[in-house]
């Protein structure tokens, strides 16, 4: 649950109106909607699922329902820098876990959360095709590999700008 | 249609092409478990989702096993529904629901009327294997003022969410997270409190387990009996005395209107009285509202709002005042018989008794959920003091009687204390779906034409189906009247009313499937919905049995208005007796 109060601008809600509008204002459309509004807002806090709610006539319990079953959905903003570590099977057993301890313990945040200046935020997600490299962080879209808990800082200082 | 042939458990059987092996199995009379699945059958509600894999069967060339409650039956299909491989997959996903639920079933408010616990039983569980090694799922209980919410008994059969959303269109309650973590919750996993649930508690009465329950208020009660400083007094809604007797083995449609008086004179409150009381002085002001604005609009006033809706139901009033708030004019101003009897009670009542309003508690015995809330509404008070202290269910009131160690069955019948407690069959009626319409329809009639109702039964007004109409000739005058019972239906009378289309003089909604009679507070149906129907016609059993059927010639009510009201729709009468709505769709607000 989002713990984000965001007062949405008038230019929001006509862009939400609008994809509706795009998809006819049609319930069965409900993910395609979510799915631009994501893209559009970066994620979909609980005012944006409202106003979704009220343009496609579907409860906002429901919409609440699909954004929180669908784990590409998320009800957190995330950070200028998105850092994702790969928690798949190679990059697992070649020591992922600590990578990960790492920079929870340096952003002081959890998996799934976001620093309070909105510049980083924290996934873990399942193999990037990139075994050879184990382990695999990515930040934005650079990626890292053959990372150790020691390199963790260095790679943090590369955004403080 | 076409007919197709198949095999269960070596019986051949013949169904029309599109019935369940579920269906078909019951034609035969197998009964096979399941614990989401349920069909009010009647009221063609039915919950399918094929969640809980306990209907599980072995159809013949089919690798996997089916669930019966969604698999069509196709012709030739030989089908088993007791083979050892069946009996222990069943037996397998038992324990897998029982694995993640709480063991405290010696203290949940459902014991002894569960279905997981049936089930259990039924199956013969008799350990957990690997429970020492299973996590459970915990989740924050919601204590809302009609409606407790106890996830971690939650077995995601599904059936709320389709009551909610299919059936009652109030769409408050949805399934929501995955794996784990899956549950049943408002928006934003918030407190019922700020969704839009109108507390109809229709949830509660089709929920398996101890997930849903009522909020409990006998030990308020109970304190408010045992002081001495306290006049307590007990009102008694219509549908109570058709369905109490079920929670003490009796059949259902028995009337125990005597007993059930019996058993609260014995629980110690000073006065028992009726609400058919206030139903019938409910119908003198909502019966004066609809002729007054009917003969305004008849004359072409266009200030007159016509239809004129009924205000009785509580989950109908939330339903309106959150989602049609723009037709908040439209529904009669007449306060719900509840609330009628509360305000007489503490002003004229306690005026002849010679007590202040704040010695005095109302208690009030309900099949509804939603009247808990009511009574808690600010407007419903004065200075602080609510003009109904405490409202129990009938499961409650069953509860307490059996605390009380009273043996109901075995009551002598006994009467309703004067004067607050005698009523007309009118009164009664307001139990089921379209009684309150025909109630109003007998003493307006009489009033608008001044002449005698040869025929007291309008048949016509009664029934099962979800929305009715029908046309009353008053005289030359035709009224046409709708009825609505079930959120759903209630909607699609008020989208017609909101565009202008809808023709009809009057709408009667009842916000439970059935009316009154099928509240969220009843005893459990557990999908039968022949209870449903045997509790009608008990209502209109009691009804034909009163030797006055017309809410005007109840001589309490003729008197409370001589001496008290003035007249109905006077100044008085509409300072205790009538009300006013709130727009409430700015109240679905995120809270965090």
């Amino acid at each position: 649950m989002s713990s984000i109060k965001i007062e949405l601008r008038n230019e929001d809600v006509d862009f939400i109106k609008a994809t509706c509008s795009k998809f006819n204002s049609d319930p069965q459309e409900l993910i395609n909607v979510l799915h631009s509004c994501q893209e559009h807002f970066g994620y979909l806090p609980a005012e944006v699922q409202e106003v979704v709610s009220g343009h496609l006539n579907v409860p906002v319990a429901k919409v609440y329902g699909v954004v929180t079953f669908y784990s590409f959905f998320t009800m957190t903003p995330k950070g200028k820098h998105p850092i994702s570590i790969c928690m798949g099977t190679a990059c697992y057993v070649r020591g992922a876990e600590k990578v990960l301890e790492e920079f929870r313990k340096e952003l002081k945040i959890q998996v799934g959360g976001t620093t309070s200046d909105n510049k980083f935020s924290l996934s873990s997600l399942r193999c990037v095709g990139a075994c050879g490299l184990a382990p695999v962080v990515l930040v934005g879209d650079k990626t890292y590999g053959r990372v150790a808990p020691d390199d963790i800082k260095g790679i943090l200082k590369e955004y403080e700008k | 249609m076409e007919t197709i042939k198949l095999t269960i458990d070596n019986k051949e059987i013949d169904v029309h092409r599109g019935t369940t092996i579920y269906k078909a199995a019951r034609e035969l009379g197998i009964d096979i478990p399941t614990l989401c699945y349920m069909e009010l059958h009647d009221m063609g509600i039915e919950n399918n989702p094929a969640g809980c894999r306990i209907c599980v069967a072995e159809v013949e060339g089919r690798r996997n096993l089916a669930p019966t409650c969604s698999t069509k039956c196709e012709p030739g299909m030989k089908v088993k529904t007791h083979s050892t491989r069946v009996l222990n997959a069943r037996r397998t996903v038992m324990e897998f629901i029982l694995s993640d639920h709480p063991k405290d079933c010696l203290v949940c408010s459902k014991s002894g009327n569960c279905e997981l616990q049936d089930m259990s039983h039924r199956l013969g569980i008799r350990e957990i294997p690997g429970q020492e090694f299973a996590a459970t799922s915990t989740y924050r209980k919601d204590t809302s003022p009609s409606i407790i919410r106890d996830l971690d008994k939650c077995i995601m059969c599904r059936r709320c969410e389709m009551m909610c959303n299919e059936v009652q269109t109030v769409g408050a309650l949805s399934a929501v997270n995955r794996g784990f973590m899956a549950t049943v919750a408002p928006a934003f996993e918030q407190n019922l409190e700020y969704s839009t649930c109108t507390y109809c508690g229709q949830c509660v009465s089709v929920c398996p387990t101890g997930a849903l329950t009522e909020v409990n208020h006998v030990p308020q009660v109970l304190r408010a009996l045992n002081d001495p400083t306290k006049t307590v007094v007990v009102q008694t809604a219509p549908a109570v005395r058709v369905a109490l007797g079920e929670e003490f083995g009796l059949a259902p449609g028995s009337i125990v209107t005597g007993k059930m008086t019996a058993a609260l004179r014995a629980l110690g409150f000073d006065y028992v009285f009726d609400t058919d009381f206030a139903a019938d002085l409910t119908i003198m002001e909502e019966g004066t509202e609809l002729l007054d604005r009917l003969t305004r609009h008849l004359k072409g006033d266009k200030t007159a709002r016509i239809p004129i809706l009924t205000s009785c139901c509580p989950g109908w009033v939330n339903f309106f005042e959150h989602y049609f708030p723009d037709l908040k004019d439209v529904p009669s101003t007449a306060k719900s018989p509840q609330q009628m009897f509360g305000a007489i009670a503490k002003s004229y009542f306690a005026d002849k008794i010679g007590i202040n309003r704040k010695d005095m508690v109302v208690v009030s015995i309900m099949p509804c959920l939603a009247k808990k809330y009511e009574c808690q509404r600010d407007e419903f008070s004065v200075d602080g003091n609510p003009d109904v202290d405490y409202s129990i269910s009938t499961r409650e009131l069953a509860n307490f009687i059996k605390q009380a160690n009273i043996d109901i069955k075995n009551l002598h019948d006994e009467e309703f204390d004067a004067p607050l407690g005698e009523s007309t069959g009118a009164g009664v009626i307001f139990g089921a779906t379209g009684g309150v319409i025909e109630a109003a329809c007998r003493t307006a009639y009489e009033v608008y034409t001044g002449k005698k109702l040869e025929r007291i039964d309008f048949t016509e007004l009664r029934g099962m189906e979800g929305v009715r109409s029908a046309t009353i000739d008053f005289n030359g005058l035709p009224v046409n009247i709708g009825i609505a019972h079930g959120l759903g239906n209630a909607r699609k009378l008020l989208d017609e009313v909101r565009s202008g289309k809808s023709q009809f003089h009057a709408i009667e909604v009842m916000a439970c499937p059935g009316g009154c009679i099928g509240g969220g507070g009843q005893p459990l149906h557990h999908g039968n919905s022949e209870i449903i129907k045997a509790r009608a016609a008990a209502i209109y059993a009691e009804d034909r049995k009163k030797p006055l059927r017309k809410s005007h010639e109840n001589p309490f009510i003729i008197k409370l208005y001589d001496e008290f009201l003035g007249k109905p729709g006077s100044e008085k009468a509409h300072h205790l007796l009538h009300t006013h709505y709130f727009d409430k769709k700015k109240k679905i607000i995120v809270k965090k």
